[in-house]
């Protein structure tokens, strides 16, 4: 099962070399042009844009961020999850560098590019990625210093991802309850799958090495304990974990105990796959006149409770390509044509619960149509919200205990907010 | 935190080799740096800078740790090239291994175990030693220990007998007990490197490691739980219970938030999951399983993919995980082409006749779609979904008819290459369509779904009014046709005319025979054509039976992977090979990397097994070929008659067409009959005055003959040869006369005579004697005695589900099992001897591993329905395998061992 990338390489939007680092010497840089040439093969054969190219032997895998390719060449079985992991955590790491990553800005430190790539992958096994521990020891030049520098204790201790010795005046924890609901409804109406994905983000300025302790009405938890939980306790699909959180201590008793890392992190996500009633349904209605012109009429209604309010709405709404002269009017927000989208963007700044909106719109089409022409592409309506003080799944925090052998007082805030993730609502 | 490092980048005007040269000699601390990193950055985009090596080296003892850093990535891409000069870096290392700072005692040893110079090599010996604990010295910092690891599987890929003579396996092992997780997991994945490539057992987890490391796995770095997790996919708990126990402490994976751990803690668990007996810890774990493998699906897309791949694996085995989750495997609008493909895959094998109904709203809204190729596979998943579920087929076609109404091009030649098929699986039921497939006649231009469609006009051509119509206008083109087309324009033709012998079929069978025999170059189908045309001037009621004989139902194509294959994939689960869905061996060419040179070509494999993109690889080789080939397999498979025809003539009438003035057109070549060894002679030519007979029970195609060899070694013609068997165990007689023409002295004949079972069984316990007697007209009748093999009574449809075995194995009494100790026989290669039964209708069920010994599972079944259970233990290589079958008939055992004696020992 061993298997380790034999390079890892750092390529521009054209296939050049930007910064590469050999790791098993099996392999040589003109994997790179052979990488490119199949990713060019691959581009004309449209099912098969997967982040795997094999040529003769050597295994390619890679995703894109802006205009850099990360690639690693392989020739053993190795770990493709792993890898291609490893390969969104060097984007990250990267960033959390140089703000952003693209070809100029690797060009622009490629010593560092070159010191973090040792670090961070010996042999072609990743070893390291917290980007926050890295740039202890490894600075870019405005933050180097003379004094030479140590690995960091956490690099390999069982806390991997916090310093030691890092000091606020002020201990405080930011957690942000964050809801997406991804829902699809199909062209008859019908809701054909809805979830809801949590996030806890947290965000933690706290000296030393504090013990933190979550608490959630989480029913197995609840029940466990032997309390009652008439409805207010949840049941949570599938839960994930921060690395800093004990996991065979939550397999035993439930308990979200961690070392929580220095700054922002997700703590937790987790999914909820009951049914979801659509917290803001639209139906529309099109009706073509004489291959000339057509109407829409859309209809949005906000079904959650009237204290709730949903904010930033906005609604994408499908158009063929070719309409043209959009003349819209709305009851509520404002309508605008986006011809790059082929959509029309419909904006509420405010929507209340319970509330019922309308839009109308008219655009002029072409009178001849080509008949040979592909069916025109069916985008669905899509549609993005943020309710503040709001989640679906009605998750609450009961505690967060914060304990550090200084004895300090530490601040928890929490705040919750439901969006919109993937909200799709095709169209008949 | 941004740099201003391009500018290392832009030459100056000066001759840059000198000018750097000078540069790196400077007096002054900062503009040897910025040399340094002009190098460095010539480098990058790939200028030789090899010549400046000295100078390099020279500002490699510096205190600055940036530049250290430089000058040693300089070495690793250049040491090769200077393998002489390399040597003056050495020094420097080697004081950087005893260097106060972990970080550059570290450094030291990463970068030697990276310079592939041999010189170097034996000198990173001492400082590795140093670091590891050999000699009892250890270094303190954990961040040197777990480079020294790795280290070591650094120095076994150059030099394996050097790591083996310092004793630096051993200390490689001690780390496993290290008290740093981040060592411990590089020790594991340093040593589970060098075992992939090594014969000798190096690596082997017990049960005490095992331990150790699954406490290391509550602790180390996620990446490190990845290499741990892997390694300990390997072991095979002893039973059940150790299953369970380690079940247990891998679950709390499936929660962390790096989908690696996830992937690799799935497939320890299915792994364990084999040896675990109890039903509710298994149902148990699969629930566990299915959030986790639900929630990869929200992962960035790349890794999406990986676990789609893997899921179409997993729930080919376990399809109880997903049953309830068919949803999430649905289409989101933006996901990338490649998710969607994969996604649609695993729908069709989740389709049950539950969901169906939204299953195929969902293909619906899919076929309408603009991506052509997703579109196209949305189409052949519903005809795929009606092959696997025959109550829903009915609801798949009229999506399909409703589909082609749209007539959308692609959409309908797809949807008629899948119709084809549902015809072959529920042949009489739903013809009805066959004239709104007609009129999508003329708008077909691609080549499968021409021969679809020329296939059923063939197929249907008594039903379809104007067949010979609809056929002549493709006949037009036939010479421009591709061979695909072409051979079904043959087939369809010949039925056509066999059907409807009339005037006008008759024309165009002529046209379409002269022009597939005289007109092309194509060998398939000129010697199809010639069969044909043999057939039907010779005799036409031949040609029906052979050319519209009923052929064999299709089946659903959908749990595509052969069992072994399956297991092979699981094991692999998260790597490259379970998203290939092919063996490590197919893609990874061994390369020993000493002694490479810069060539751009290192493979020696020039075929690595795979040329497409994997996402169809799988496809091509299963649905395509179902489809395309149905037809030429009818007529493949006709020379098996039902009724036990004699088989040689049929052959033998055909290639005596040829020479027909021969005479003796009945007479057969050996060669063509009898492939194999020799059949062993059971009247010597001395006992026979002169008539020698060789003969043997062979199984062909499901069928029993016994093949007999006469040859006439006498002076006189001898002829009138007739057969008579005694009564025997099974009760094995002719089904029919022999057939052997007049012998001239010194001639043979060879012949198959099939076999019935059951005429004149012979009381008593099972025996393997056959009595058979032989007379001609002008000799005495000879006896002689011959040996059943319980092989040949081994039937096709041996092979059992897993489950049906194991129910099977449980539901018979102990009493029926019995066991025998083959001490002279060696197992040298587990596929071999797997393939060597299958041969004999013994099939593979499973195979598990138990210390060091393999145990194989196999099914088979003899006529009446009895089965054998059978599993077979050995240590491959070392002579002894102890077989031990179960079945209801356990008085056949001494038949069997017997058998499978004499199969395994040849």
């Amino acid at each position: 099962m061993a298997g380790a990338a034999s390079a890892l390489f750092l390529l521009d939007i054209k296939g050049r070399v930007l910064v590469w680092r050999d790791y098993r010497g099996d392999v040589s840089s003109v994997q790179a042009e052979k990488f490119f040439t199949k990713l060019i093969e691959k581009e004309g054969d449209q099912g098969s844009q997967d982040p795997v190219a094999y040529d003769n032997g050597v295994t390619y895998l890679f995703v894109q961020h802006n205009n850099v390719y990360l690639m690693t060449a392989s020739r053993q079985n190795c770990n493709a999850a792993s890898l291609l992991l490893f390969l969104h955590r060097v984007v990250d790491v990267f960033k959390h560098y140089f703000e952003e990553l693209e070809e100029e800005s690797l060009r622009d430190n490629f010593v560092v590019v070159y010191e973090l790539l040792d670090e961070m992958m010996d042999f072609g096994y990743p070893q390291y990625t917290e980007a926050k521990i890295l740039s202890e020891f490894i600075k870019t030049d405005a933050y180097r210093m003379e004094v030479t520098q140590r690995p960091p204790m956490a690099v390999t201790n069982a806390v991997s991802w916090r310093s030691e010795g890092i000091r606020y005046n002020k201990n405080e924890v930011f957690l942000d309850v964050v809801e997406s609901v991804n829902i699809l409804v199909n062209s008859n109406g019908q809701i054909i799958r809805s979830d809801v994905v949590g996030a806890l983000k947290m965000r933690t300025y706290l000296s030393g090495m504090p013990e933190c302790k979550l608490g959630l009405n989480d029913r197995v938890l609840l029940e466990a304990q032997g309390r009652t939980t008439k409805g207010k306790a949840i049941d949570l699909d599938d839960i994930k974990f921060h690395q800093c959180v004990r996991l065979a201590r939550f397999e035993n008793d439930r308990t979200i105990a961690f070392v929580p890392p220095d700054g922002s992190f997700d703590l937790m996500t987790y999914r909820l796959s009951t049914q979801v009633k659509p917290l803001i349904w639209v139906e529309a209605q099109i009706e073509k006149h004489s291959r000339s012109r057509m109407e829409i009429t859309v209809k949005a209604r906000s079904q959650f409770k009237e204290r709730s309010t949903a904010t930033n709405v906005e609604i994408e709404f499908p158009v063929p390509s070719d309409a043209t002269n959009p003349n819209v009017r709305t009851s509520m927000g404002s309508a605008s044509y986006a011809p790059e989208k082929d959509a029309l963007i419909w904006k509420i700044k405010s929507f209340p619960g319970g509330k019922e909106y309308m839009l109308r719109a008219e655009f002029t089409l072409p009178s001849i149509t080509d008949e040979e022409a592909p069916p025109e592409r069916k985008a669905p309506i899509r549609v993005k919200f943020e309710i503040p003080y709001f989640t679906v799944s009605g998750i609450q925090v009961r505690y967060l205990k914060i304990i550090e052998k200084s004895g300090y007082q530490a601040l928890p805030w929490v705040r919750y907010i439901t969006m919109a993730g993937e909200y799709e609502l095709r169209l008949a | 935190m941004s740099g201003h490092d391009s500018k290392y980048f832009s030459t100056t005007k000066k001759g840059e080799i000198p000018e750097l040269k000078e540069e790196l000699n400077s007096q002054y601390k900062d503009k040897r740096k910025d040399a340094v990193k002009k190098v460095i950055a010539a480098m990058t985009v790939g200028k030789d800078v090899s010549s400046l090596f000295t100078d390099v080296v020279n500002c490699m003892q510096t205190e600055n740790l940036e530049l250290k850093k430089l000058v040693y990535l300089y070495l690793i891409n250049y040491a090769k090239s200077q393998p002489d000069l390399a040597i003056l870096a050495v020094n420097t290392f080697v004081k950087d291994s005893q260097d106060p700072n972990p970080l550059i005692r570290a450094l030291a040893v990463r970068t030697m175990g990276c310079i592939r110079v041999d010189k170097i090599t034996e000198y990173l010996c001492d400082p590795l030693q140093r670091c590891l604990k050999v000699d009892l010295i250890l270094d303190d910092d954990p961040y040197v220990r777990k480079t020294a690891a790795i280290c070591v599987a650094k120095l076994y890929d150059i030099n394996a007998e050097l790591v083996e003579d310092r004793g630096f396996l051993e200390a490689l092992k001690d780390l496993i007990s290290d008290n740093n997780p981040m060592v411990v997991a590089n020790a594991v994945a340093a040593l589970a490197e060098i075992q992939e490539n090594s014969s000798r057992p190096i690596f082997e987890i017990t049960s005490h490691t095992l331990s150790k490391l699954l406490t290391a796995l509550n602790e180390c770095t996620e990446w490190g739980q990845v290499f741990i997790l892997d390694a300990l996919s390997k072991y095979k708990a002893a039973d059940a219970r150790e299953a369970e126990n380690i079940v247990e402490r891998v679950t709390p994976r499936l929660q962390h938030a790096n989908c690696a751990v996830v992937l690799s803690a799935v497939k320890m668990i299915l792994q364990q999951m084999e040896l675990i007996t109890s039903t509710d810890v298994v149902r148990n774990l699969c629930k566990k399983m299915a959030p986790p493998l639900v929630t990869l699906l929200s992962a960035e897309p790349e890794i999406q993919y990986v676990a789609l791949r893997n899921i179409n694996l997993i729930v080919q085995r376990r399809p109880t995980i997903l049953a309830h989750e068919i949803k999430v495997f649905f289409c989101k609008y933006n996901d990338p082409i490649y998710v969607k493909m994969e996604k649609l895959e695993i729908m069709i094998k989740l389709a049950s006749d539950r969901n169906i109904d939204q299953v195929l709203l969902e293909f619906k809204e899919y076929a309408t779609e603009v991506d052509v190729d997703f579109v196209r596979k949305a189409v052949r998943a519903i005809g795929r979904c009606a092959i696997k579920l025959e109550r829903a087929a009915e609801r798949c076609i009229s999506v399909l008819l409703e589909l082609i109404k749209i007539k959308v091009n692609y959409v309908v030649q797809e949807a008629i290459i899948v119709i084809k098929d549902i015809f072959r699986r529920y042949p009489n039921t739903y013809e009805s369509i066959i004239a709104t497939l007609c009129e999508s006649l003329d708008t077909l231009d691609e080549p499968e779904a021409k021969a679809s469609m020329i296939w059923i006009i063939g197929e249907y051509a008594e039903r379809i009014d104007n067949a010979d119509e609809l056929l002549e206008s493709f006949l037009e083109s036939f010479p421009e046709e591709p061979a695909q087309v072409q051979l079904q324009l043959l087939t369809a033709t010949v039925k056509l005319f066999l059907k409807k012998p009339t005037e006008g079929p008759q024309q165009m069978i002529q046209v379409v025979l002269n022009n597939a025999t005289v007109e092309t170059d194509n060998p398939d189908l000129r010697d199809r054509a010639y069969i044909y045309w043999r057939l039907l001037s010779t005799d036409p009621e031949a040609a029906k039976d052979v050319v519209l004989a009923e052929k064999p139902v299709i089946s659903d194509d959908s749990n595509q992977l052969d069992p072994s294959l399956l297991d092979e994939l699981l094991s692999n689960i998260a790597t490259l090979s379970s998203v290939y869905h092919k063996p490590p061996e197919a893609f990874v060419t061994r390369v020993k990397t000493t002694q490479k040179t810069e060539e751009d070509d290192y493979a020696d494999g020039g075929e690595p097994g795979y040329s497409e993109s994997p996402s169809h690889a799988v496809d091509s080789a299963a649905s395509p070929a179902a489809t395309s080939s149905s037809a030429p397999h009818a007529v493949a498979r006709q020379p098996v008659p039902a009724t036990p025809a004699p088989v040689p003539d049929l052959l033998g009438d055909l290639i005596g067409l040829d020479n027909d003035n021969n005479g003796n057109g009945a007479i057969v070549p050996v060669d063509i009959l009898h492939e194999g060894p020799p059949l062993p002679v059971v009247l010597p030519a001395s006992t026979g005055q002169g008539l020698q007979i060789s003969a043997q029970l062979v199984r062909r195609d499901g069928q029993i003959f016994y093949s007999l060899l006469f040859e006439n070694n006498s002076q006189i013609p001898l002829d009138g040869f007739l057969i008579q068997f005694n009564k025997n165990t099974f009760g094995v007689a002719a089904a029919g006369p022999l057939q052997v023409p007049q012998l001239l002295p010194g001639t043979s004949a060879s012949t198959l005579l099939p076999m019935v079972l059951f005429q004149n069984i012979a009381p008593g316990p099972p025996n393997t004697l056959l009595q058979v007697a032989v007379k001609n007209n002008q000799q005495p009748v000879w006896y002689f005695n011959d040996k059943l093999s319980l092989l040949v009574f081994f039937s096709e449809d041996g092979r059992m589900e897993r489950s049906a075995f194991l129910e099977t194995w449980k539901s018979l009494p102990d009493s029926n099992e019995v066991s025998k100790d083959f001490p002279g026989i060696v197992v040298n290669s587990v596929e071999a001897t797997l393939d060597q039964l299958a041969v004999s209708n013994m099939f593979f069920i499973a195979k598990r591993k138990h210390a060091n010994q393999d145990v194989l599972y196999l099914s088979a079944k003899i006529p009446r329905g009895i089965p054998f259970l059978i599993e077979l233990t050995a240590v491959i290589g070392i002579p002894g395998l102890k077989c031990a079958i179960k079945s209801p008939s356990p008085e056949m055992a001494p038949l069997f061992f017997e058998a499978l004696e004499n199969l395994l020992k040849s």
